[in-house]
């Protein structure tokens, strides 16, 4: 089989999820700004797909594109939205968010100009042959080897359910 | 060039899988053709269907027992004016109708007609057709949404609402029949092709398997797989009487025809996801049972045979005509639509074609019976209210799937347990 990480692949990706997260930013429309994110999560998706990570693949776009922003603009849907677009934008934070995003950005050059000898272009190649029971090594080790992280962090995620329901609920 | 078509022929796998862009896109065009006209006639089957139910005659004007109705209808949306609100978002409006429309033919490429007749095998075949379709949930979303009007909205919201809550017991189900695919292996698969072969090798269809539960998960789907495609009795988002037609309501000709394309091709796509993972997809009925030659020879006649009841029913028409001149063509018209389904079933009884087409007639006889089960339904069920819908979303099949899910893995786990119970009491 012809590998799927072709650069051609990568770039469209990539190009497509840079100009929507920077939709998802600059739209004044909440909902516009929701699909734009969707377009974004469902290219990331598209990267998992070409590092042979199909299982991870899926379940981003079962999880985030079709779960999570289902619920999402349908929040969004039912905000007065008139109002909101001709609003004045009150956030005045972009000096911390400038350094915040200089700060994201040296790290991630300093990682990729240290690491480059940590990832060589073979290391894929190594990983390939697992491409076929992706799926079936991510069951045996989560219920396998991480067994009780998994169990604890499904235990966490009962409790903010349970959370949840005691906060939006007057009498139980 | 010529090698590398004949090259596949022999590989006895998908295009996906052998890696042949040529039967891929061979492939893709005919299940597209194939849905295509999967919905054309469901079209026609529905109103024929329900009209008899109601003792009424249906489409009777448009060819022979109104057999070109489809044709027309598909027409007259096509040179229908096409509408967009002053006030819609257009950009989203626009884009709805292709979203569902792209979502619900995307499902179709893990879907196996046969060993050989899908066009790829994925790892992660199911997964990738529940999520693939619960984005469709996104352009019903955005249509009611950018139509910028009450009734679509209220539509969309329902839809969507509905589709969250099912969701959850459709994955419950569908993961207690993966389950069952790791019981011989020790390790499971999410593949269309591996879940039917899992049922091959276990000789049983898993709507059978540690009876009542296989038979529970399946009905546990069943209900959703309604709900989950917006038809009666779960179809509050487009519900005639309330809400004009739901998310669709600002939306004419070309436009609305994709909506009606995606809603049956959406339908057939979660009755092939029932048929692959409890009917045993392309196996035929009895394959261990009733094995052997003789049998096998026995089944390979079913397709030719079931073309030619078609054309005797055809023929039937044809002889019970008015005998007057107006009725001459559409005499004619039904006697040779007779010829030619009688054409088919002779070509199926060449053994080299009904060898290939056996798979792809057995998945598609279940998946009919999937959608013939949808139109009964709609001519018998009263809608639900909406409390009524969560209720049984929420109350009923969640702790069925769950319990059934359950119970499943302590059954399969039934042999190791009870040594580690010897064990222990010795």
């Amino acid at each position: 089989m012809n590998p799927v990480a072709t650069p051609f692949f990568f770039y469209f990706l990539a190009i497509m999820a840079i100009v929507s997260a920077i939709a998802v930013i600059t739209r004044r429309n909440p909902v516009h700004a929701a699909l734009s994110l969707i377009v974004t999560l469902l290219s990331l998706a598209g990267f998992y797909l070409m590092l042979y990570a199909p299982f991870v693949a899926a379940v981003q776009i079962v999880l985030y594109a079709g779960g999570i922003m289902v619920l999402f603009l349908f929040v969004i849907m039912l905000v007065n939205l008139e109002q909101n677009i001709r609003e004045y934008q009150f956030n005045k934070q972009w000096i911390v968010a400038t350094i915040a995003a200089l700060a994201l950005g040296g790290l991630l050059a300093f990682v990729y100009r240290t690491g480059r000898g940590v990832f060589p272009s073979a290391f894929y190649q190594s990983y390939r042959g697992l491409e076929g029971d992706n799926t079936q090594q991510i069951g045996i080790w989560l219920y396998g080897n991480y067994m009780l992280p998994f169990e604890i962090a499904s235990l966490l995620l009962l409790v903010a359910i349970v959370g949840a329901v005691v906060m939006a609920k007057k009498r139980i | 060039m010529i090698e590398y078509i004949k090259g596949y022929l022999s590989t006895g796998t998908t295009p996906g899988e052998a890696g042949n862009l040529f039967w891929a896109t061979v492939y893709i065009l005919l299940v597209i053709t194939g849905v295509s006209v999967a919905v054309l006639c469901m079209n026609w089957l529905e109103r024929k269907i329900l009209a008899h139910m109601q003792i009424r005659l249906g489409p009777m004007r448009v060819g022979p027992h109104g057999l070109l109705q489809p044709f027309a209808d598909a027409l007259k949306l096509l040179i229908k004016e096409d509408i967009i609100p002053h006030d819609a978002d257009k950009l989203v409006f626009w884009s709805a109708p292709v979203v569902v429309t792209m979502t619900a033919f995307t499902t179709f490429l893990v879907v196996p007609f046969g060993r050989t007749h899908a066009v790829t095998d994925m790892n992660i075949g199911v997964l990738f057709m529940l999520g693939v379709s619960s984005l469709g949930v996104l352009g019903i979303i955005m249509a009611g949404w950018s139509s910028n009007s009450h009734y679509p909205l209220m539509g969309s919201l329902r839809s969507s609402a509905q589709m969250v809550s099912y969701e959850i017991a459709m994955g419950l189900a569908i993961v207690s029949a993966v389950l069952m695919t790791s019981l011989q292996t020790g390790t499971g698969t999410l593949s269309m092709i591996g879940i039917v072969e899992a049922q091959a090798s276990q000789h049983t269809w898993f709507i059978f398997k540690f009876f009542p539960l296989g038979f529970l998960a399946f009905a546990v789907f069943a209900i959703a797989m309604v709900a989950e495609t917006n038809r009666a009795p779960f179809d509050l988002p487009e519900a005639e009487s309330e809400l004009v037609a739901g998310f669709h309501t600002e939306y004419s000709g070309f436009r609305w025809s994709l909506f009606f394309l995606a809603e049956y091709s959406a339908m057939l796509a979660v009755s092939s996801i029932a048929v692959t993972l409890w009917l045993g997809g392309w196996m035929r009925p009895f394959p261990s049972l009733l094995g052997g030659p003789a049998w096998n020879m026995a089944f390979s006649f079913l397709p030719a045979l079931t073309f030619f009841v078609l054309a005797a029913g055809c023929f039937l028409g044809t002889i019970r005509m008015p005998k007057i001149p107006q009725f001459r063509v559409q005499t004619i018209g039904l006697g040779t639509f007779g010829a030619l389904l009688g054409f088919v079933g002779l070509v199926l009884l060449v053994p080299a074609v009904s060898v290939r087409v056996q798979d792809i007639y057995w998945f598609v006889v279940k998946v009919a019976f999937f959608m013939y089960l949808y139109i009964w339904y709609r001519g018998t069920f009263p809608r639900y209210r909406f409390d009524q819908l969560m209720k049984v979303g929420w109350k009923v099949l969640l702790p069925t799937g769950l319990g059934v899910l359950i119970a499943t893995a302590l059954w399969g786990l039934m042999p190791q347990l009870s040594a580690a119970i010897t064990g222990v009491l010795q």
